[in-house]
């Protein structure tokens, strides 16, 4: 296969330009993600029903649907309804609903991981409810999720290349414009999966480094 | 609190488990600077007492008296009594995130918001008496079960509860730990420290004990001065209890 | 407006346009679906092999479709077989061998750590007794690692019909499209248009995931203890 390497270095900057794109918005989304998983996940140890059921159901409408839907639906559909959202904060907000439940679900692994002896010492010590969760609850459940949590932060970054689908210039849709305007099909396509790897690569051994601190915090091996 | 008001007082105190009776009409008096050893068959209930005692459970009749004060009412925040009843688990847990020290002084400072220079120097005094004072900063996973358990207990005592409740500390130690747990146990009677322990250990509940509950299926069927029941029990259920143990 | 807008549903034969659209999307999925199962349970079983090269080209390509997204699968297969081998398939089909290349990749993982995590005693009894390699699978090991591969295997399945979406941004002819379709016809008279399908078509797969991603969760309730 003969690639043409001097096209290759020409798309360079477009590519970093892409690039550095997808880790803003994947950034963005995955720490709103981090933030509604938490929220949510307390509220459903919290057992108030009615928040509960809330929860429960935009878990449900999270993960049964596809985020290109979500997008579209964001994006072309509520502009006519009187709401309109540029396109960078609708790929944002799209990958924080998708990812809020896959985090809830995570961190609820988690924190019914955590013994009911260690709650019910905490109690015996005198902790209220939100310092039982702060000090006690959530320390030992993010400890727990981080494998889960890492798995989903990966997902995530994957997921980006749908924003492609609102004509947002990330790495997939950069690479397809690419495809359409000069025909160098596997020069661009190369350069999209090193896109990836460079995210990827270092994200998972990261990962990999962390899960292993980790546990070796919590169990001493 | 007068002299004649006790500590701690059970009247009638009745516990169930959907339609199952675990506790039937308990009566228990706790005066201050008393040990109450309570003793009984697995299943009888013991330890489900000693967390009615401390707000684990809910009860479904009678009532529990915290020096003159009535617990059993739902003004009553368990919370801010559970800061003067101190109580050890079998499980001996503590928090794997914190280290020894942050495990004790959790009580003390968050809860009672007390000042941490005052916190600490008590910590470290009552890790000094259980021989622990070098291992302030280690984590739960570098003990061995004897430490942990000592460990639980400096952590309840730091909170300078006004009675302890213990729970078979010792039930799931190797043998060679239980002695080292048990001493400080008994250092703390020779203090006047007001308890309710639930133990397997005869020998030990012999020696600690002002006066002995022994319960079984849910009722008391005899309270009275340890060596009136170790040697002359007056129930079957009793001379069967402590026959079974005899080898 | 509100009340008007999504009468573009209903008007002339736009439900039905719609419904035949999911019929194509429904089509990749269950072909995908069947092909990669099938697929993943022969490579599954393979991969518990002690061969340290099979196990390896099979983990490379389980990797490579993890790490790689399906869009960018999609975009490879749909660019690359044209421009490069001079293959001209149709989208439908290309999507098809995307999604059952990836099912066929997931599945292999879920089969291969059921069998791994069978006891060992198992084979062994089974070796005992006479059987031979593909009598003890069919036998013994398949039907005990069923139980804990089909849970996750219905979530894999809820997993691919989502991601079918993605075909439109190849130019399959499904839902989607023929929704974006509606929607540039009826843009003019009726605003609202696009709020409408596009709230319709994430309710459409909200009713073919959500019973599947429920079933699944209530089977690995059921077989957990």
């Amino acid at each position: 296969m003969n690639l043409d390497w001097s096209y290759m270095i020409d798309q360079i900057p477009l590519y970093k330009k892409a690039l550095i794109l997808t880790i803003k918005l994947a950034f963005w989304g995955i720490l709103l993600s981090t933030i509604i998983g938490l929220i949510c996940s307390i509220i459903q140890y919290s057992k108030v029903k009615v928040l509960r059921n809330i929860v429960q159901g935009y878990i449900e409408l999270s993960r049964n649907t596809p985020l290109l839907i979500q997008l579209f639906f964001l994006y072309y559909g509520l502009p006519k309804m009187g709401i309109t959202i540029e396109a960078e904060l609708c790929a944002i907000i799209g990958l924080a609903f998708l990812g809020g439940s896959y985090m809830t679900e995570a961190l609820r692994a988690g924190i019914e991981a955590v013994p009911v002896t260690q709650i019910e010492t905490a109690k015996a010590i005198g902790l209220s409810n939100s310092q039982l969760i702060r000090y006690i609850l959530l320390p030992q459940a993010v400890t727990s999720s981080v494998p889960a949590l890492g798995a989903n932060c990966i997902f995530l970054l994957k997921e980006t290349s749908i924003f492609s689908g609102i004509a947002i210039l990330e790495l997939t849709n950069t690479t397809k414009d690419l495809i359409g305007m000069f025909y160098k099909t596997n020069e661009s396509l190369l350069m999209l999966v090193i896109g990836y790897l460079i995210i990827l690569l270092p994200m998972s051994l990261l990962l990999s480094w962390l899960e292993r601190r980790v546990r070796h915090a919590e169990f001493g091996y | 609190m007068s002299e004649a008001t006790p500590l701690l007082q059970v009247k009638k105190l009745v516990k169930k488990y959907n339609n199952k009776t675990i506790l039937n009409g308990i009566d228990l008096t706790v005066d201050k600077g008393k040990v109450i050893v309570i003793l009984g068959p697995s299943g009888c209930g013991k330890s489900t007492l000693l967390r009615c005692l401390n707000g684990l459970e809910d009860i479904q009749d009678g009532s529990i008296l915290f020096a003159g004060q009535e617990l059993i009412d739902p003004k009553v925040s368990w919370q801010k009594i559970r800061q003067q009843i101190g109580m050890v688990f079998q499980s001996y847990d503590l928090f794997p995130n914190m280290t020894v020290l942050e495990n004790v002084l959790l009580g003390p400072i968050k809860v009672q918001k007390r000042d941490r220079a005052e916190a600490l120097a008590q910590a470290r005094e009552l890790l000094q008496r259980v021989d622990l004072a070098d291992r302030e900063n280690d984590y739960p996973r570098q003990l061995s079960g004897g430490q942990k358990q000592r460990i639980a207990i400096v952590r309840a005592l730091c909170m300078n509860p006004e009675i302890m409740l213990f729970d078979e500390v010792t039930a799931s130690l190797d043998p060679e730990m239980v002695r080292e747990v048990l001493n400080v146990i008994l250092q703390l009677a020779s203090q006047g420290m007001t308890m309710v322990i639930v133990t397997h250990e005869m020998n030990f509940a012999r020696s600690v004990a002002d006066e002995i509950i022994f319960l079984d299926n849910g009722n008391i069927c005899e309270a009275g001065h340890p060596e009136d029941f170790f040697n002359n029990p007056q129930t079957d259920r009793a001379k069967q209890f402590l026959n079974i143990l005899q080898f | 407006m509100l009340n008007s807008g999504i009468n573009v549903l209903f008007e002339g034969i736009n439900m039905q346009r719609l419904l035949m659209g999911l019929l194509v999307t429904a089509r990749v999925a269950v072909f995908s679906i069947i092909i990669g199962c099938t697929l993943g349970t022969i490579i599954g079983v393979i991969r518990t092999s002690k061969s340290k090269i099979i196990k390896m080209v099979f983990r490379i390509y389980l990797e490579l479709f993890r790490i790689i997204p399906i869009l960018v699968w999609l975009f490879v297969f749909y660019f690359v077989l044209p421009a490069d081998f001079n293959i001209n398939l149709d989208a439908e089909i290309v999507s098809i061998i995307v999604f059952s290349l990836w099912g066929a990749a997931e599945m292999s993982d879920i089969v291969r750590g059921a069998l791994i995590s069978l006891p060992k005693h198992q084979v062994e009894s089974g070796k005992a007794i006479g059987l031979n390699t593909i009598q003890l699978y069919w036998y013994i090991l398949i039907p005990q690692s069923l139980k804990r591969t089909l849970p996750s295997a219905i979530n894999l399945a809820t997993r691919m019909i989502k991601t079918t979406a993605l075909l439109v941004m190849i130019g399959v002819i499904e839902v989607v499209k023929v929704g974006q379709q509606i929607i540039e016809h009826a843009n003019l008279k009726n605003p609202t248009a696009s709020f409408w399908v596009y709230g319709f078509i994430f309710f459409l797969y909200f009713i073919m995931c959500y019973p599947l991603s429920k079933l699944s969760q209530r089977l690995e309730r059921k077989w957990a203890s």
